[in-house]
C-alpha cells in the first residue's frame, strides 16, 4: 500500500471523484493558480480546468453561499476555506442557509456541499488562527460534522462525503497535513459516523479525534511502560456520533478520559461523557475526565502556547486520575 | 442543439400577436388582483391567529413580482426575501398551496415546516423565501454559476429590499457575479423602509442603482408601479444574462402600503400617513386597470367580474387551508437530513 502524506490523501480523494462526477467541483482562496495554501489542491486545476477549480476573492461569506446555491441546483461543490477561523464569516451561509434547507423546503431542496479547511492551532499564530470550531457546527441539525486523523481517513471520508448528500463541515488537521501513512488506492470509502479503535488496551479508554488522536497514541505508548493498556477510541466523525464504539469500549474498560483540541466550555468532549454517563452510568468505576485546551484565547509565547495545548503529558495525567493512581 | 446567438435572439424577441398579447395583459392584472386579495385575507386571518410567527404583506409591490417572473421561463431559478408571497403566486404556485403553508398545514407547499418566510417548490425552481436579510442573495448567485457551470440558458433573479443594499453579502455576491460574468438579475425593491427606517437614514447614497458601479455591472432604475415597465425592464436583463452572462442590478422603486410585518402598523412614527395616502395614489393594480381600459382591453364590468372570480378563489384556499390537517407528529424529525447508503453511495 503507498505512503502518502495527510496532504496528498486529501488531494487523492479530490482528483478521483472529481473524475469521477463531473457535478463535483472545487472553490475557494487560492485552490486554483497557487496550488493550495497548504498544497491541497496540488495539480488540479492543471487537470480540471478554471471552471470547476474556481478562485474566489477573499470573501468566505460570498463564496460559501455560492456553493450553497450551486448544491441547490444539484451540483455537488467542495468549498475550501483557507482555515476554519475565517470560516466564521461564512458561519451564516452553514447555519441559516445549508443546514436549514432540506427542513425548511418541506424536503423539496438538499444541499449536497462539502465545506473544508485546516482547524486547530499550528505553531504560535495567535489567538485568531489557532481555533477547533468543531462543536459549533456539531451542535446543528442539518450538518454533518468530520475530522479526520489519519491519510487513510482522510481520504476515505473525503470521499464519502463528497458523495453524501447532506451538507458536511470537514475539518482537517492544520498540523496534520504533512504526517505520514498507508492509503489504499483507488476507490476507498469510509462511512461517516463510524468511529475506529486505533489501539486497543483493557485499562481505560481515550476518546478523542484529529489530532489529539496522535496525542492519546502517545501517551498510550507512555501509559503502556507503566503496564497500562488504553483503548484509543478515534470519533472520526463528530456529528453523527458514533455512540456504539464509545460505549462497547467503556464496557471493557470502565475508565475514560476525553481529549479534544477545542475549550472546555459545552465541548464535543462534553456530549462524548454526555452519552456515557446516560447509557454506560454502570459500567463507569470512575467520573470521566476531560482534557482540553486551556479555556483561553491562544497565546503567542512559545511557553504559555504549549501550556495552553492538549500533550500526552496532560493524557497520562487524566488517565491516572481515571485510575485513581 | 446548437442555434447562434442572432437566431436565438429573433426568437425571444418575436413580438407576440395582438391577441396573445391582450391575453397576457389581462394575466398580468389578474395574477396581481390575486397577490392583493391573497394578501388581504392572509391579514385577516394573522388577525385571527390562524397564521403565526411573522408574516409580510406584499400589498403596493404586485407589479414588481408579476411583471419581473413575466420575463422569465419555467426552468429559470428564483430566489426570495421573505416578503415572498406574491412572488410564489406571480411563479404560478396555487393560492391554495400558498395559504396552507402560511397556515402550517401539511398540505402547505413546504409541508407546513417553512412558514410565511420560507415558500418553496423546486418544481418551479422557486428556491425559497429566505429570512435572514442578504443572506440569499450568494445563494441566487450560486444558482447562476450553476446555469454557468452546466452551460444551460437559466437565469437565477434575486429579490430583496433596499435594506439588504448595506449588507455584506450584497456585496460579495454582486462582486463574484461580475467577475465570473454570471446569469444573476438582482431585483432591489427599494420600498423606501427596512423595517422602520428610512434609506435616506440607512445608506450613504440614495440612487441604489449606483452601487452597481462599484462592480461595473449594468444597472437600470425602475418604476415598479407599472407592470410594463417591469416587464420590458426584466426582458433586457434577462436577454443579457441569458445571451451574454451579464448580470444586472435592476432598482425598482416601490412602496409597501402596508406595515414592515402584521405587528407593525401601516403608519407611524417612522413614516406619516400624509405619505401613505401619496404612494396609494399610484397603486400598481389601479394604474393596470385604467391602462387596460384605455386600451380597449378590458372594461370596468370585467375588471369587476374578474375580481369576484378571484376574491372567490382566495376564499376557497382560505377555507382549503383552514380545513387542512396538521402535519403527522413525525414529521418533526424528517427532512433534517437525506439518508445516503452505507457508503456514501449516491
Amino acid at each position: 500500500m503507498p505512503v502518502l502524506t495527510y496532504r496528498d490523501a486529501l488531494n487523492a480523494a479530490l482528483r478521483e471523484e472529481m473524475r469521477r462526477d463531473p457535478d463535483v467541483f472545487l472553490m475557494g482562496e487560492e485552490v486554483g493558480v497557487y496550488q493550495g495554501a497548504y498544497k491541497v489542491s496540488r495539480g488540479l486545476l492543471e487537470e480540471f480546468g478554471p471552471m470547476r477549480v474556481v478562485d474566489t476573492p477573499i470573501t468566505e461569506l460570498g463564496f460559501a453561499g455560492v456553493g450553497v446555491g450551486a448544491a441547490m441546483a444539484g451540483l455537488r461543490p467542495v468549498i475550501e476555506f483557507m482555515t476554519w477561523n475565517f470560516a466564521l464569516l461564512a458561519i451564516d451561509q452553514l447555519v441559516n442557509s445549508a443546514a436549514k434547507m432540506r427542513y425548511m423546503s418541506g424536503g423539496q431542496v438538499g444541499v449536497p456541499a462539502v465545506f473544508r479547511g485546516p482547524g486547530g492551532a499550528a505553531l504560535q499564530l495567535g489567538a485568531q488562527h489557532s481555533q477547533a470550531f468543531e462543536s459549533y457546527y456539531a451542535h446543528i441539525p442539518g450538518l454533518k460534522v468530520v475530522m479526520p486523523a489519519t491519510p487513510a481517513d482522510a481520504k476515505g471520508l473525503l470521499k464519502t462525503a463528497i458523495r453524501d448528500d447532506n451538507p458536511v463541515v470537514f475539518i482537517e488537521g492544520e498540523m496534520l497535513y504533512n504526517t505520514k501513512g498507508e492509503v489504499p488506492e483507488g476507490e476507498y470509502t469510509i462511512p461517516l459516523g463510524q468511529a475506529e479503535v486505533k489501539k486497543s488496551g483493557r485499562d481505560v479508554t481515550i476518546v478523542c479525534h484529529s489530532k489529539t488522536v496522535s496525542v492519546a497514541l502517545k501517551a498510550a505508548e507512555q501509559l503502556a511502560g507503566e503496564g497500562i493498556e488504553a483503548d484509543v477510541v478515534d470519533l472520526r466523525t463528530i456529528r453523527p456520533l458514533d455512540h456504539t464504539t464509545v460505549l462497547e469500549s467503556v464496557g471493557r474498560t470502565h475508565r475514560c478520559v476525553v481529549a479534544e483540541e477545542g475549550w472546555p466550555f459545552a465541548g464535543v468532549g462534553a456530549q462524548v461523557v454526555d452519552v456515557i454517563q446516560r447509557e454506560a452510568f454502570d459500567e463507569l468505576d470512575a467520573p470521566v475526565v476531560r482534557v482540553t485546551g486551556a479555556d483561553v484565547p491562544m497565546p503567542y509565547n512559545k511557553q504559555l502556547e504549549k501550556a495552553a495545548k492538549v500533550d500526552p503529558g496532560k493524557v497520562v495525567e487524566a488517565v491516572g486520575r481515571v485510575l485513581y493512581r | 442543439m446548437a442555434h447562434s446567438t442572432a437566431a436565438r435572439r429573433a426568437r425571444q424577441t418575436a413580438k407576440p400577436s395582438p391577441s396573445a398579447l391582450a391575453e397576457e395583459y389581462r394575466g398580468w392584472l389578474r395574477q396581481m388582483m390575486v397577490i392583493r386579495r391573497f394578501e388581504e385575507k392572509a391579514g385577516e386571518a394573522y388577525s385571527l391567529g390562524k397564521i403565526g410567527g411573522f408574516c409580510h404583506l406584499y400589498i403596493g409591490q404586485e407589479a414588481v413580482a408579476v411583471g419581473s417572473i413575466a420575463a422569465l421561463r419555467p426552468d429559470d431559478y428564483i430566489v426570495c426575501s421573505y416578503r415572498e408571497h406574491g412572488h410564489a403566486l406571480a411563479r404560478g404556485m396555487s393560492p391554495r398551496t400558498v395559504m396552507a403553508e402560511l397556515f402550517g398545514k401539511a398540505a402547505g407547499c413546504s409541508k407546513g415546516k417553512g412558514g410565511s418566510m420560507h415558500l418553496f417548490d423546486a418544481e418551479r425552481h422557486f428556491m425559497g423565501g429566505h429570512g435572514i436579510v442578504g443572506g440569499h442573495i450568494p445563494l441566487a448567485t450560486g444558482l447562476a454559476f450553476a446555469a454557468k457551470y452546466r452551460n444551460t440558458e437559466q437565469v437565477a433573479v434575486c429579490y430583496f429590499g433596499e435594506a439588504a443594499v448595506n449588507n455584506g453579502a450584497f456585496h460579495e455576491a454582486l462582486n463574484m457575479a461580475a467577475l465570473w460574468k454570471l446569469p444573476c438579475i438582482y431585483i432591489c425593491e427599494n420600498n423606501r423602509y427596512g423595517m422602520g427606517t428610512a434609506l435616506e437614514r440607512a445608506s450613504a447614497i440614495y440612487d441604489i442603482s449606483e452601487r452597481a458601479s462599484s462592480y461595473d455591472m449594468i444597472n437600470e432604475v425602475v418604476d415598479g408601479q407599472d407592470v410594463l415597465v417591469m416587464k420590458n425592464a426584466m426582458d433586457r436583463a434577462v436577454e443579457r444574462a441569458r445571451l451574454e452572462k451579464a448580470p444586472t442590478l435592476l432598482e425598482v422603486r416601490t412602496y409597501r402600503f402596508m406595515g414592515h410585518s402584521m405587528s407593525d402598523p401601516i403608519h407611524g412614527h417612522y413614516r406619516t400617513k400624509e405619505e401613505v395616502e401619496e404612494h396609494r395614489k399610484r397603486d400598481p393594480i389601479a394604474l393596470w386597470s385604467r391602462k387596460l381600459i384605455t386600451d380597449s382591453l378590458m372594461d370596468e364590468p370585467a375588471i369587476r367580474t374578474l375580481d369576484a372570480e378571484v376574491t372567490a378563489e382566495i376564499a376557497e384556499a382560505y377555507e382549503f387551508a383552514d380545513k387542512a390537517p396538521d402535519p403527522e407528529p413525525g414529521e418533526l424529525f424528517t427532512d433534517v437530513y437525506k439518508e445516503t447508503g452505507v457508503n456514501g453511495e449516491r
